[in-house]
């Protein structure tokens, strides 16, 4: 990793509480093009309520978001999506009652003459992406909710992926998968990060850190405990950093 | 959504007739369901009287034509309350806006607006119209602000606003019922000067045709330029055939209710007609509150299926999390859905004045239950998410084909609301299994 590339994005202090519980405390993040960070730790770490800053579900209570060295104020998912800033969230957040072309385009509706939905347009489109990234889907037309889980999982995926995000947020995009669709997101990170994407990646599984991730950040009761370059470390040293809070020297 | 065209083709052969019959033609099963129950219902009032009253009066042109005119009200509110439903919301205080509506309207066209415009000036319906639907929209709008901006849940907003509008309608004009109403105006309400007549009528029904054949068409061809799976030709015509014939046959039926002999005099007299022995054959043809209600179907079924609105509406429905983290604005959203049902409301209250040829402040009690129960027989989920335009509308026809028939056969008014409210619950159950069934 060169350091004097400019970062994606920046994090610097980000502090955010409910309730007077300090959910996140003074965390500083960064993320560069074509790497994967992965942010781990305990349920209630932290990791979850950081990340949902960057992609504008939460507003951080003080700190700054910096963007390709920019300055960036975002309020709202709106204004995340403008910065090319995708996530996927842990639940998914589909609308289960609406079928896929309408979840992938949901908020960024292709539109024709008048005004009207363009149904036509946005399903081609839709099997074209999910030919590319699901060739088994052919589920096109029934709502959401009829999926099973790795083809929800697709379904978010595509419509992360779609419109050229740059920034991508993936929390536990494997929670609910199996062996085969957990390989398949494995090798579409893989194949985003070559083209340059960033990405955090909110995992639990250790192995799939090691295997897909460039640095990993532990965080523990909202602080942030080490950032480490995952070939520098072993599983362990991870894994006492989430557990214990304990620093390797390898750490920074 | 989109129906379903691209399952696999392979498996037909396996379905029996009607299945590939319903499934080559794309109609949707509840919505065949709704029209069987709605003609169950009017076939059995109808066959009771032939037994029990020497003769059916339910199934003549004189009671269709009165039970859509009566179904107009409720079934333009009902369009509007399924959106608002259908985003898990509620509006218990459509009734009370509507008498307050017609109220504001009443004591414009009444008092006002004949001292600005002059007596009988045919601004004065156009003003009076769009006064009413303005102040309807408004009420909405600040209902849906509290609702979304406030966090008062709809219930409760809408529950104070029952209760509110109900008492400022009585006290705009202290009780009085304002009555009658500007000439052109009633026309809105319906009855046989309110109707668009027998050629009025089959210009309409042509028109209604063109829209159809031009739907399908359009919809063929849509669906070649992207290379989905096509209706078999044989589909094609059957609804083209079906969609023309209730058409025609609808406006059949409305030119085939003749003017009472009363009024074909008063209009002979007031025209230098002469009348024949045999009477004169004046047909009424669509009542203009069953047109508007028809076109505000039209207009809603586009705006909830074809635009941006009505999508964000559904998914909002399905998921709010998630349609907020889609960048959807869902307090806004709700302000407007809001909006437009107070909108609605003010429309119907133009319809239900009209048609009394009066305003009072008790008009649209219990309204608000009625178009609730409209929308949910059609099939609208109070769970969210579900619903449909048409089958609100037919809810309304079935709510009211229930009242109308019963008493037509001489059910006192007690016997009614059993029979109504059982109803209600009975639909909504069997579309609970219907949904299982077909998961």
């Amino acid at each position: 990793m060169t350091n004097n590339v400019t970062p994606l994005v920046e994090l610097r202090d980000i502090s955010i509480s409910f309730g007077g519980i300090k959910a996140v405390d003074h965390v500083s993040v960064d993320l560069r093009p074509g790497e994967v960070v992965g942010l781990l730790g305990h349920n209630g770490a932290g990791k979850s309520t950081l990340i949902k800053c960057l992609s504008g579900a939460y507003k951080a209570d003080s700190g700054e978001i910096w963007i390709n060295g920019q300055k960036a104020e975002i309020n709202n998912p709106r204004d995340a999506r403008s910065y090319n800033i995708e996530t996927i969230y842990q639940t998914l957040a589909l609308a289960d009652n609406l079928d896929a072309a309408s979840n992938l385009f949901l908020g960024r509706e292709i539109v024709g003459a008048g005004g009207f939905l363009n149904e036509a347009a946005m399903e081609a489109e839709t099997r074209k992406i999910m030919g590319r990234l699901n060739p088994n889907f052919r589920k096109f037309n029934v709502p959401v909710s009829a999926l099973s889980g790795g083809q929800r999982q697709s379904v978010a995926i595509a419509r992360a992926v779609y419109f050229n995000a740059k920034i991508l947020i993936m929390d536990e995009p494997t929670a609910a998968l199996g062996p085969h669709e957990t390989q398949m997101v494995a090798e579409l990170i893989q194949e985003l990060k070559k083209q340059g994407l960033g990405i955090f990646l909110i995992e639990h599984d250790i192995h799939a850190v090691m295997e897909l991730c460039d640095r990993a950040v532990v965080m523990k009761n909202g602080q942030r405990v080490g950032t480490v370059n995952v070939n520098e470390v072993t599983d362990d040293d991870i894994l006492g950093m989430i557990i214990m809070g304990k620093k390797p020297p390898q750490a920074y | 959504m989109t129906s379903s065209s691209n399952s696999s083709n392979g498996t037909d052969a396996t379905l029996s007739p009607v299945a590939r019959f319903l499934k080559a033609t794309e109609i949707d099963t509840r919505l065949l369901g709704m029209v069987g129950a709605l003609l169950l219902i009017w076939l059995g009032f109808h066959m009771f009287g032939v037994m029990f009253k020497g003769g059916g009066a339910f199934l003549t042109p004189r009671n269709l034509w009165n039970l859509s005119v009566q179904t107009a009200s409720i079934g333009i509110m009902a369009t509007g309350m399924v959106l608002v439903i259908v985003t898990r919301h509620i509006d218990l205080s459509v009734g009370s806006v509507l008498g307050f509506c017609a109220m504001v309207m009443g004591i414009l066209q009444a008092r006002i607006l004949p001292d600005m415009l002059g007596l009988g000036s045919p601004m004065i319906w156009v003003v009076t119209a769009l006064a009413g639907m303005v102040v309807g929209m408004l009420i909405g709008a600040f209902h849906g602000w509290l609702i979304a901006y406030r966090g008062i849940p709809s219930f409760i907003v809408t529950l104070g606003g029952l209760l509110v509008w109900r008492g400022a309608a009585f006290l705009l004009a202290r009780g009085e019922t304002i009555s009658p109403l500007d000439s052109t105006f009633s026309l809105l309400g319906g009855g046989p000067y309110g109707s668009v007549g027998a050629v009025g009528s089959w210009i309409v029904a042509l028109l209604a045709c063109a829209a159809i054949l031009w739907m399908i068409f359009s919809g063929r061809k849509s669906r070649a330029t992207h290379g989905f799976a096509q209706r078999p030709m044989w589909a094609e015509y059957f609804l083209s055939v079906l969609g023309c014939g209730l058409v025609l046959g609808a406006t059949l039926l409305v030119n085939s209710y003749p003017w009472p002999k009363g009024i074909v005099k008063q209009y002979a007299e007031a025209n230098g007609l002469e009348v024949p022995a045999e009477g004169l054959f004046i047909a009424h043809g669509w009542a203009i509150p069953v047109l508007i209600l028809i076109g505000v179907g039209v207009v809603m079924t586009v705006l909830s299926t074809r635009t941006r609105f009505g999508r964000y509406v559904f998914a909002i429905g399905g998921n709010p999390d998630a349609a907020e983290l889609s960048g959807i604005n869902t307090r806004w959203m709700t302000v407007k859905i809001f909006a437009l049902m107070g909108f609605l409301t003010g429309l119907s209250s133009v319809v239900a004045s009209a048609r009394l040829n009066s305003a009072t402040n008790a008009l649209g009690t219990l309204d608000e239950l009625y178009v609730i129960a409209a929308a949910v027989i059609g099939g609208t989920s109070l769970a969210g998410g579900v619903g449909t335009i048409y089958g609100a509308i037919i809810g309304a026809l079935v709510m009211q084909s229930l009242q109308t028939g019963m008493v037509l056969i001489g059910f006192d008014a007690a016997l009614q609301n059993i029979v109504v409210g059982t109803v209600l619950v009975l639909a909504v159950y069997l579309d609970i299994i219907y949904r299982k069934r077909t998961k």
